[in-house]
């Protein structure tokens, strides 16, 4: 079972500690890639459409054009040529976008040898063929912030991806998001809860050590960046024989968090190193864009809405380790009434199937309203990561990014049964379920083949443990997917 | 010699620690209470409409439409209100662990492979924090089950995990709580390993095939042995008596197992390793009931054709394959329902048992009957592990573990208004809901 119900610790340490599993790092890119047609004109029609910013239209009408919505409304014309979706008796939502996710990376998402992996990219590593997209696209999730793990204080760099299953990992990348950046605090990136008794210490191994090792690394991206800006100034004054400093990879993304152009969203827990956070970057005058996790955001609530940071929080997880013990499910409701952003985020590809379900837990845990609930999945998140002039509601000019439910969302018995990236259907489930059966055909006349090749390789001199394991290995971005959960 | 020293202190604290299964007097003077008007959802039989159930010395003494409040009852008013079951969760390490990644608080799993004699009563806490925050989503009472898995797992497969207790999620000691000490033996049933965790580099290696078989067939000949012995002990104790012979209290553990008076809740998913656990049950005469069963729905006739009931690993559950369809684990319970295969949800967790009613939900949504997706959390779970007689309807006699909801008690907005254990009104007041509370006075900061 691979589930985080079920996982076992063992895995999650590996996870989180592991050197990275060797991984096919070119595998990634389909050979031959189909250049995308032109998007078609879709009328989904007679549809109960959840706006999120201007409230629910009933048996409404979404005209779709070039991948962005044309037209909201309860009459609204269409072209002939449109293809219809009729939605009767359906429900229409904003794509969901997930703040806090690991799919699509290949291989580990820790690079957790140095207490400050800024030099790491997710986006480097992207996998386009992670079966975890299709799967989350299935769940009505649009939109996915890949995140590093959280084994450092300062982690690797993260990109927003759009989740356009059948494209290659080039055309992922939600097109002029801001880049970001993993911090963690606690007892992660301290190394609290594996290594055990004996073994070498990184540090830090205290939640000071956690601070310092931040405000080391901006002390050092502050001076690196004095002798940039220097250079640049010379050389811009047309200053001769001017040697340029020695490019630090290391740093440069830390400049970037200085100068605005990458956001920060730090993994954390416990209300007094959400304070400490939130000091350093005054203390370096850089702004911190999310909390991730914040299981006791709701304690310090307050101060989060005076700094203007987002908070991206579990629904009702708790429990799992001593930093979570305080963890509440009312957490997203009690920080929304003191006036902060808040998300509701996955950290998991299963739990990321169904936010929305996730999302209405705070009707019951804090009496969030239904549009309040909503926005936790859709707007909001859409903030928090800066892209919310082009998703999170459903308004003309938006991306046509849309998933369409047979109930209404936020109810346990709500089944997704279309999702659109773009203006294209990505996700079909009558189409999915049509498609079984030829899958299965094919999948046996491929395990045929397989046997027969075998068969004719079988030489007298085959050992036998050469032969091959006949059961599948677990998929190694179930692994990779929990690593950055605890 | 007649017995060991070693033979001695077992017998000891066996003496010390073994509860007589016994019903425990209720601390609490006996009450009345009748909950009117309410819709009431007894599972046996059609629900009734502006009904009265009375709850009596703990026991449901009446339900229906044509029944007197009797005088001096506790009223409640349940105009608008809906009366079910308390839920059951069959799969939890609940009382057994409270905050998972410190081990000094966890007491799921035993150290070793053979542990057929460690109870799950004997380590449950009456107070930990998880049973009120699961009360609160309904949860009557459950099985803690050691060696099950989830969060809190530790070490490797048990073959003999140990014995499942099931307990209500009320009490003030354990006395309070418990429903059966021992309701099933844990088997985690080998599994042919193509990989290795390796400790000392966190990494998978990959393992032979050939050497992945030989330990897994080792580890069935082991389980094998074990209950063969027994039952040649339980042959010789029945002979000889305790003069002469050593007592062995592993062995002990297992005798009521081969006597079939003790089910074996194996854990398997693959459909192979459920096939060969079948076969091996079958083999030897024992009554198995299947935890996880992730690959149950390849098997579901042979499940059916043994009158093996399923306890199924949680629908919030990641297929098993990259080419699994990508809804495998919400649809296989409405094909074990097609099947006629009984089961039950179960969370296999401490801190998300209060996703049972979710997970019952999301298989509703996949093809499930309601009114199956219903009982799999109340009157299932309770037969497959013989305690149907007392729990799970809203029947009299059976035990008052009763809910009052605003709605469908599945739905992920239902609040659950009233609940009853052993017929006392408990509260459904806890440590989130404190903090709740407080944080939500908390004076705005300056």
């Amino acid at each position: 079972m691979n589930k985080p119900l079920s996982v076992t610790l063992t895995v999650v340490i590996a996870a989180i500690l592991a050197a990275p599993i060797a991984s096919h790092l070119f595998a990634a890119e389909p050979a031959a890639t189909p250049t995308p047609e032109a998007a078609p004109i879709i009328l989904i029609q007679n549809a109960t459409i959840l706006t999120v910013s201007h409230g629910t239209i009933e048996h409404g009408s979404i005209l779709i054009k070039d991948g962005k919505i044309a037209e909201v409304g309860d009459s609204v014309k269409a072209p002939k040529d449109a293809q219809v979706i009729d939605a009767n008796g359906q429900f229409v939502m904003p794509g969901i976008i997930d703040c806090h996710s690991h799919i699509a990376i290949d291989g580990n998402v820790n690079e957790g040898s140095i207490s400050v992996s800024s030099i790491a990219n997710t986006a480097d590593v992207l996998n386009p063929e992670d079966i975890d997209i299709y799967r989350d696209l299935a769940g009505g999730v649009t939109t996915a912030n890949i995140l590093h793990g959280s084994a450092n204080p300062i982690g690797g760099q993260t990109v927003v991806i759009k989740l356009r299953w059948g494209q290659p990992a080039s055309k992922l990348p939600f097109e002029g998001a801001l880049p970001g950046i993993k911090f963690a605090l606690g007892e992660n990136p301290k190394h609290s809860n594996f290594g055990g008794r004996g073994s070498e210490a990184r540090y830090p191994a205290t939640r000071m050590g956690v601070e310092e090792t931040i405000r080391g690394a901006f002390s050092e991206a502050r001076d690196y960046k004095a002798k940039w800006d220097d250079y640049n100034k010379r050389s811009a004054a047309g200053e001769k024989n001017l040697i340029a400093p020695r490019r630090d990879l290391r740093l440069d993304p830390l400049v970037e968090v200085l100068e605005g152009k990458r956001y920060v969203h730090s993994h954390c827990y416990r209300e007094d190193e959400i304070l400490m956070l939130l000091r350093v970057a005054k203390e370096f005058g850089f702004k911190v864009r999310t909390l991730q996790h914040v299981l006791e955001g709701y304690k310090v609530a307050d101060e989060l809405a005076a700094a203007g940071v987002g908070a991206s929080t579990f629904s009702d997880w708790w429990s799992y380790k001593e930093e979570a013990w305080e963890a509440i499910p009312y957490n997203a409701a009690l920080m929304t009434r003191r006036g902060v952003i808040v998300s509701i985020n996955s950290d998991d590809a299963e739990e990321a199937t169904h936010l929305n379900q996730e999302a209405a837990k705070t009707i019951r845990f804090g009496g969030l309203s239904h549009d309040e609930a909503l926005k936790l999945v859709t707007i909001n998140p859409a903030i928090q990561l800066g892209i919310d002039k082009r998703v999170g509601t459903i308004d003309t000019g938006k991306d046509a990014d849309l998933v369409i439910y047979n109930h209404d969302p936020l109810s346990a018995y709500a089944v997704v049964q279309k999702t659109l990236i773009d203006g294209r259907v990505l996700f079909d489930r009558e189409k999915d379920l049509a498609d079984r059966a030829n899958l299965e055909k094919e999948k046996k006349s491929l395990i045929e083949k397989e046997k027969k090749e075998q068969k004719e390789e079988k030489k007298p001199d085959a050992k036998p443990g050469d032969k091959k394991p006949d059961e599948k290995a677990k998929p190694q971005s179930d692994t990779a997917a929990v690593g950055g959960a605890l | 010699v007649k017995f060991s020293l070693l033979a001695r202190i077992g017998m000891t604290s066996a003496t010390l620690l073994v509860f007589t299964g016994t019903t425990f007097a209720q601390q609490q003077p006996a009450t009345t209470i009748a909950i009117t008007h309410a819709k009431i959802f007894t599972l046996a039989g059609p629900p009734i409409d502006d009904g009265v159930l009375v709850i009596k010395d703990g026991k449901i003494a009446a339900v229906g439409t044509n029944v007197d409040v009797p005088s001096g009852a506790q009223v409640i008013d349940g105009k608008g209100l809906q009366v079910y079951p308390g839920l059951f969760d069959p799969v939890t390490q609940i009382g057994l662990s409270e905050v998972s990644a410190v081990s000094a608080t966890v007491d799921t799993t035993e150290t070793g492979t053979i542990n057929p004699d460690a109870v799950a009563a004997d380590a449950v806490l009456p107070s930990s924090e998880h049973i009120p925050v699961t009360r609160a989503a309904g949860i009557t009472e459950a099985l803690a089950v050691p060696a099950s898995g989830g969060f809190d797992s530790r070490g490797s497969a048990n073959l003999f995990g140990g014995q499942a207790s099931a307990i209500h999620l009320a009490g003030w000691t354990i006395n309070d709580m418990l429903i059966k000490k021992s309701v099933a033996m844990v088997i985690d049933w080998p599994t042919i390993d193509s990989e290795t965790f390796d400790l000392a580099t966190f990494t998978r290696k990959p393992r032979a095939y050939a050497d992945a078989k030989q330990e897994y067939d080792k580890q069935v000949d082991e389980l094998s042995d074990w209950l063969d012995n027994a039952r040649h002990y339980a042959v010789a104790w029945g002979h000889g008596g305790p003069a002469e012979y050593q007592r062995d209290l592993k062995l002990e553990a297992l005798v009521p197992v081969i006597r079939g008076e003790l089910p074996v809740l194996v854990f398997a998913s693959r459909v192979r390793e459920i096939r060969e656990a079948v076969e091996f049950c079958d083999k030897q005469k024992i009554k198995m009931i299947l935890a996880g069963g992730a690959e149950s729905y390849k098997v579901k006739d042979l499940l059916r054709s043994k009158n093996i009931p399923v306890i199924l690993q949680p629908t919030l559950t990641e297929p098993l394959d990259e080419d699994d369809p990508y809804d495998r684990s919400l649809t296989t319970a409405a094909e074990l329902a097609d099947a006629h295969v009984k089961f039950a949800f179960g969370s296999f967790d401490n801190s998300f048992a209060r996703r049972l009613g979710q997970q019952a939900a999301n298989a509703v949504a996949h093809g499930l009957a309601y009114d199956e997706a219903l009982k799999a959390v109340t009157i299932y779970p309770a037969q497959i592990f013989g305690l149907s007689d007392q729990l799970g309807t809203l029947e009299n006699g059976k035990i008052a573990n009763i809910i009052v909801t605003n709605g469908d008690p599945l739905e992920l907005t239902t609040d659950v208004r009233y609940l009853f254990i052993k017929g006392q009104l408990t509260s459904t007041d806890n440590k989130h809901k404190a903090l709740y509370e407080k944080y939500l006075n908390r004076p705005k900061a300056k």
